[in-house]
């Protein structure tokens, strides 16, 4: 009882699967699904927000595209005494520093012209559009991988904790308890600290250190009790109703019952966490490579953007504005979204994560 | 409810021996390379790595490994640094948490207004003008990574706006002890309760917002309704009331997680050497005794946190004390 109320991201109860409350006499004959598909195609802000999220994602596949036709240099390179052609003068990249005590350096500023080194360059020269599309495509990446991995593993566990009860419920409920309890920042950084100079070993999977899988690995894990319990009480839920007793009673092997009546069952939760998980991974990405332990140079990813400005934020501070801009403009338009995937298909849905 | 508390008790022990499995696994028995390694940190010694090995009995199995260190986190806290030679990292852990505690607990008083503040007025006025731009504001403010949000402060208090009348008193970055330097300490921490609260606020006036909508159609609101109350009256008395169960359980759960290193990257952008900031550093030079203590010490406070938030439940709710 009290662990039911203390979870934030606890179900009421068992809601029926399919509420005929919620889609129009009209509309229920073309099925839950169509009609949540097309309220949220009414959903006007959630639309522009997609687009918008469309538009980020095809920028950032245009990458090697922009750095070879537009920006003209490779972002991944030093360019410490390279000089960029402005307006018919040529300028150094990096011209030595006159604020301050004059130590260092300060790189080039934004042309704003649609050209080489558009938002500036950083402390080693790179240009930093460049860079930012090419981080924006890591980040966007390590978001998705990581919230297709928390949900493959939450909803396994959550279905067979709900399915089989007993033991089996007993002893992953105790170890969902455990992360549950660990602070996410903690559990990730424990995790990359031992991870990210040496990599991982396990059996037949090997990942590099400095690959991009250590940081996928990292936050899908931290995030799978979060949405494995409120799985977890559904699944216990629908064990509970007429047509899952019927099933059993007529012997459909376990995995159809699964695949069959369970999983079309949770999946309208399952949706309604997709957008909200991409914006919480998209946040954690960047802080993890703020903290120096998600995606590793020369690799980009926005987090990593606004570290390499962080020491430029008085003189250049638009390294650490833009791609924190992009992350926020990002995550905004996945929230949005989320709203309106949450008013679409299961409206009563509480979420919130983290 | 003798029982209820031992079982919750149970529940708490066994989380928090959890963790610290959890904790020392990662630590000591992730498959791939030498502990001792690690623990020496970057180009240490073979001497220093035999030390290590000694020190912490990595030549025994690894039950004893684990007692080994718990006893050198909890009963001697003789744990030391190996990167910073001889720095006991227990004492340094301590040192840090008031720094931690005036960030979390300023802010937290700023996010509790706030969100009230925002919940109510955008319930109140729902579907209007003031909802609406409430709501947008909110939705920003979550999308913020906060290390950023912290960044654009710096940017503005520290440098392009420090000159004007809005910020130039703002002190240089860094913390001052509240007993020796109370106004020194108020303004150091300004900004950062600022930045910390600003995510919580857009947070809670949502959910709080979503809540109260949602109670305002119960009967008992209804009825009164009737009874010719006054609509605010009804929506602080009766709405907001109802409302709080959720609020305090969030409220516990959040408090918690900042403190145990959910303010990290508040600590870092502001340069307050906190529990969050040690922990940083100690990462930046791979110096894992620090972490281990760090992360096992939160955790244990979070657990501690959220097993408090259930007693209160217990005190608020009273059907929560007779379901036990």
């Amino acid at each position: 009882m009290t662990d039911r109320i203390l979870d934030p991201l606890a179900l009421p109860a068992a809601a029926p699967p399919q509420d005929p409350a919620l889609g129009g006499a009209k509309e229920a004959s073309s099925g839950p699904w169509a009609t949540a598909w097309r309220r949220l195609r009414r959903d006007r802000g959630a639309m522009v927000a997609l687009a918008v999220l469309c538009l980020v994602a095809l920028a950032c596949a245009a990458a090697p595209l922009y750095a070879s036709a537009v920006s003209g240099t490779n972002p991944f390179a030093t360019n410490l005494n390279g000089e960029v052609t402005i307006d018919g003068t040529a300028q150094p990249v990096l011209a030595p520093s006159t604020t301050g005590l004059g130590l260092g350096v300060t790189p080039i500023g934004p042309t704003w012209a649609f050209g080489p080194y558009m938002l500036g360059a950083d402390n080693q020269g790179r240009d930093v559009a460049a860079r930012m599309l090419y981080g924006g495509r890591n980040s966007l990446l390590i978001a998705g991988a990581a919230t297709l991995l928390t949900l493959v593993f939450a909803v396994a566990i959550g279905l067979l904790c709900g399915f089989f009860g007993g033991i089996v419920d007993g002893v992953l409920n105790r170890v969902l308890d455990v992360l549950w309890a660990f602070p996410i920042y903690l559990l990730a950084i424990s995790l990359s600290i031992v991870l990210i100079a040496e990599g991982l070993t396990i059996g037949p999977i090997d990942i590099r250190a400095g690959s991009l899988w250590l940081p996928i690995a990292i936050i899908g894990v931290v995030y799978v009790p979060y949405v494995a319990r409120p799985i977890r009480g559904q699944t216990l839920s629908l064990m509970r109703s007429e047509f899952i007793a019927a099933a059993i009673a007529l012997g459909v092997p376990p995995w159809r019952i699964f695949v069959k009546d369970l999983l079309p069952n949770i999946m309208p939760r399952v949706i309604v966490l997709v957008p909200i998980l991409l914006a919480l991974n998209m946040i954690t990405e960047s802080s993890l490579s703020f903290l120096s332990i998600g995606v590793q140079p020369p690799d980009a990813s926005w987090g990593t953007i606004i570290q390499d400005g962080q020491g430029l934020l008085y003189s250049r501070p638009i390294v650490a504005l833009a791609p924190g801009l992009a992350v926020a403009l990002t995550v905004l338009c996945l929230n949005i979204l989320g709203d309106g995937v949450r008013d679409a298909f299961d409206p009563r849905a509480k979420v919130r994560i983290a | 409810m003798l029982f209820a508390i031992l079982s919750r008790l149970g529940r708490l022990v066994f989380v928090m021996f959890g963790i610290s499995v959890v904790v020392f696994l990662i630590f000591f028995a992730t498959p791939g390379s030498d502990p001792a390694a690690r623990i020496a940190g970057r180009n240490a010694s073979p001497e220093t790595l035999a030390q290590v090995r000694q020190s912490f009995g990595l030549d025994q199995p690894l039950p004893v490994q684990y007692a080994v260190m718990m006893k050198r986190l909890f009963v001697t806290q003789d744990l030391t640094s190996f990167v910073n030679r001889g720095q006991k990292v227990v004492p340094a852990v301590i040192k840090a948490i008031p720094v931690t505690l005036s960030l979390v607990l300023g802010a937290a008083v700023l996010w509790v207004i706030g969100g009230l503040i925002v919940g109510v007025a955008a319930a109140a006025t729902r579907g209007g003008w003031t909802d609406r731009s409430l709501m947008a504001l909110s939705l920003v403010g979550v999308s913020m990574p906060v290390f950023w949000v912290g960044e654009v402060m710096n940017l503005l208090s520290q440098s392009r706006l420090h000159h004007t009348f809005l910020f130039s008193w703002v002190p240089p970055l860094g913390y001052k002890p509240l007993l020796t330097d109370p106004a020194g300490w108020f303004k150091a921490l300004v900004i950062p309760w600022v930045t910390l609260a600003i995510l919580y606020i857009g947070l809670y006036g949502r959910i709080l917002r979503a809540d109260l909508i949602e109670t305002m159609q119960e009967d008992f609101v209804r009825t009164a309704r009737a009874k010719g109350l006054p609509e605010s009256r009804i929506l602080l008395r009766h709405g907001v009331r109802s409302s709080l169960i959720a609020f305090v359980t969030m409220f516990g759960l959040d408090f918690g997680a900042l403190i145990g290193g959910g303010a990290l990257l508040t600590e870092v952008v502001f340069g307050l050497r906190g529990v969050g900031k040690l922990t940083y550093d100690a990462l930046q030079t791979l110096d894992l005794p620090v972490i281990l203590t760090t992360v096992l010490y939160a955790s244990f406070f979070v657990v501690a946190a959220n097993a408090l938030v259930d007693a209160l439940y217990a005190v608020v709710d009273p059907r929560v004390r007779r379901a036990g």
